[in-house]
């Protein structure tokens, strides 16, 4: 569409003023041209749906008698009070795996930018690949892994690790599977490349002759380090734990098959409530009250990122 | 102990990418085992039988070739779409662009869960039955803006002066575009495309939701998980990890083999 309104504006000799106006107007709706479809796309199924479900949270009724706008917002109160546990929980199993997420991807980014040669490729290869074995598949997988009795769980015992997970109630007696563990272990483990490569991006830009420069003025590793490297990949560590932590905190499939109903996250509630119990409003409120909750933390945590990014 | 330490950060990388890659053995090692019960979680004795009957399961291969259909629609509409916002906010000037900037980022910064749970209910109160269309209309939806950050990243980097050559050479302006600017665009559409696939192809949440009774691959894996999880799902699972790797190691040889043929 675009091209052929080009070809006309193209082909008409600009010869006076009214002429050389017209197609100038023209040219000038040619991104809104481009725009329109996705834009629309994204407003009636993303933007109107979340309308709908602001709707949808402020109704009482029930499935027999229909849901009526009741400007009911009790259901948030009442959703909150009930459910503030798997809301803790979110966070916290969300936070926990952004973190582990950064400093296992961290050391492998960095190997992949600086140290890894013609190896590379293969590494990136390597981080990219599991992507295509479905992720469901892989995070059953993590159920042979750590199942009673199995290799990784008698080595865990072996080191006293259990020991330790166990008394600050991460894991229970020599289980792994369906503890807390478990599941961070999962959410960890399926948003690495999440992490991974926003970081391998930002370090691949650092010049290699600022790690000289630094080593000539007699900075250790660790100095250059922290004062080169850390700071100046800071846009990938920004966007790595976005990545991760957004789309970990809403997450109910690992808390679903490596937990037990004590482990259960605010994904697994609102995904009952919608599909099995068929409660809307709560569900809804349920919804934007994550919703809210992301918000806030990732707007207060883009700001302070980027403070530190300037000093 | 002195060399550990030189080469900590290349054993903790390798450790975290043993990590990474120990689940997938695990599905490589179990698609050829022979399990007693319904779930294949424990080792009981090397079979072939999966690998040779790879659907010999009611409903799997149904469930995979819906989901390929699925990606590859997905990835169509997600494409053309994102590819032409790309150009619109690369290329020109406008007003709205801060808000379309962020109409097109909040998708990515959302729990997949609140995208899944409001468009049910767009979908429930405007009647429309759950199924194929209601899953690709999401699958575009949340696509759409992986599309547009990749196929940006690239427009971004190209060099507009190689257009107005193009055109001081009398080229045409379908001419410029077909054989300028989409080849220079093309690996950056390339990567959108591949990401929507994966996307698409591996999507659980969002499906979930808006799929009413409609079996894709993922919500097939999800329901065995519960009944019992057939040894063909870790075929399915080997033989996709395995083809990825090949058709990555292809294009590797080929992008070798052009810089090749380029410098000589």
């Amino acid at each position: 569409m675009s091209t052929s309104t080009l070809t006309k504006e193209e082909t008409a000799p600009p010869t006076g003023e009214p002429v050389l106006r017209k197609p100038s107007t023209r040219k000038r709706l040619v991104p809104y041209w481009l725009l329109l479809p996705g834009i629309i796309w994204l407003l009636v199924f993303f933007a109107l749906p979340m309308v709908y479900q602001a709707s949808t949270s402020v109704q009482t009724g029930s499935l027999e008698q229909g849901f009526q706008v009741t400007w009911h917002f009790q259901t948030y109160w009442d959703a909150f009070q009930e459910y503030w546990p798997q809301f803790v929980r979110s966070l916290l199993y969300a936070g926990t795996a952004t973190l582990l997420c950064l400093l296992l991807g961290y050391p492998l980014a960095y190997l992949i930018a600086f140290k890894a040669g013609r190896w590379r490729n293969l590494l990136l290869v390597l981080v990219i690949a599991p992507f295509f074995t479905s992720f469901l598949i892989r995070t059953l997988a993590w159920k042979t892994i750590l199942a009673d009795d199995s290799l990784v769980v008698d080595a865990l015992n072996a080191l006293h690790v259990l020991d330790v997970t166990s008394w600050i109630g991460w894991t229970e007696g020599d289980r792994v599977l369906a503890t807390p563990m478990a599941v961070v272990c999962g959410l960890t483990y399926n948003f690495l490349p999440f992490m991974i490569l926003p970081l391998y991006t930002s370090l691949e830009r650092i010049d290699g002759r600022l790690h000289e420069a630094a080593q000539d003025l007699y900075a250790s590793p660790a100095t250059t380090f922290r004062k080169v490297t850390f700071p100046l990949s800071m846009p990938g560590v920004v966007s790595g734990t976005l990545l991760t932590f957004i789309p970990a905190s809403g997450d109910y499939v690992n808390a679903e098959l490596l937990g037990s109903t004590d482990t259960k996250m605010v994904g697994n509630v609102i995904q009952s409530q919608f599909l099995r119990v068929l409660d809307y409003p709560t569900a809804a409120a349920l919804s934007f009250i994550l919703m809210a909750i992301v918000l806030v933390m990732v707007t207060v945590y883009i700001r302070r990122a980027g403070t530190e990014d300037l000093v | 102990m002195r060399w550990i330490r030189r080469n900590l950060v290349v054993i903790a990388g390798l450790l975290t990418l043993a990590y990474m890659i120990l689940p997938n053995l695990v599905v490589m090692a179990f698609s050829f085992n022979k399990p007693k019960g319904r779930f294949n979680y424990s080792w009981q004795e090397f079979s072939l039988d999966a690998w040779k009957d790879p659907c010999g399961v009611a409903d799997m291969c149904e469930s995979l070739s819906l989901s390929l259909q699925l990606a590859a629609w997905a990835t169509v509409g997600a494409v053309v779409l994102g590819t032409m916002i790309a150009f619109a906010l690369v290329r020109y000037r406008f007003r709205a662009r801060g808000a379309i900037n962020s109409l097109i980022f909040l998708p990515m910064a959302m729990p997949e869960v609140v995208m899944a749970a409001s468009l049910l209910t767009l979908f429930l109160n405007m009647g429309i039955e759950l199924g194929f269309w209601t899953v690709l209309i999401a699958h575009i939806m949340f696509c759409l803006s992986f599309v547009v950050t990749a196929v940006k990243a690239r427009v971004m980097s190209m060099d507009p002066r190689l257009e107005e050559a193009a055109r001081d050479l009398y080229a045409g302006p379908t001419q410029t575009f077909l054989r300028v600017t989409l080849p220079i665009a093309a690996p950056g559409i390339a990567a959108g495309a591949l990401l929507a696939f994966a996307l698409s192809f591996d999507d659980f949440i969002i499906t979930n939701f808006n799929a009413g009774s409609t079996v894709t691959f993922p919500m097939f894996v999800w329901g065995s998980a519960q009944r019992g999880t057939p040894v063909q799902i870790n075929v399915i699972g080997t033989a996709m990890f395995a083809l990825a790797v090949l058709v990555v190691v292809a294009g590797q040889i080929i992008t070798n083999r052009r810089k090749k043929t380029a410098t000589a």
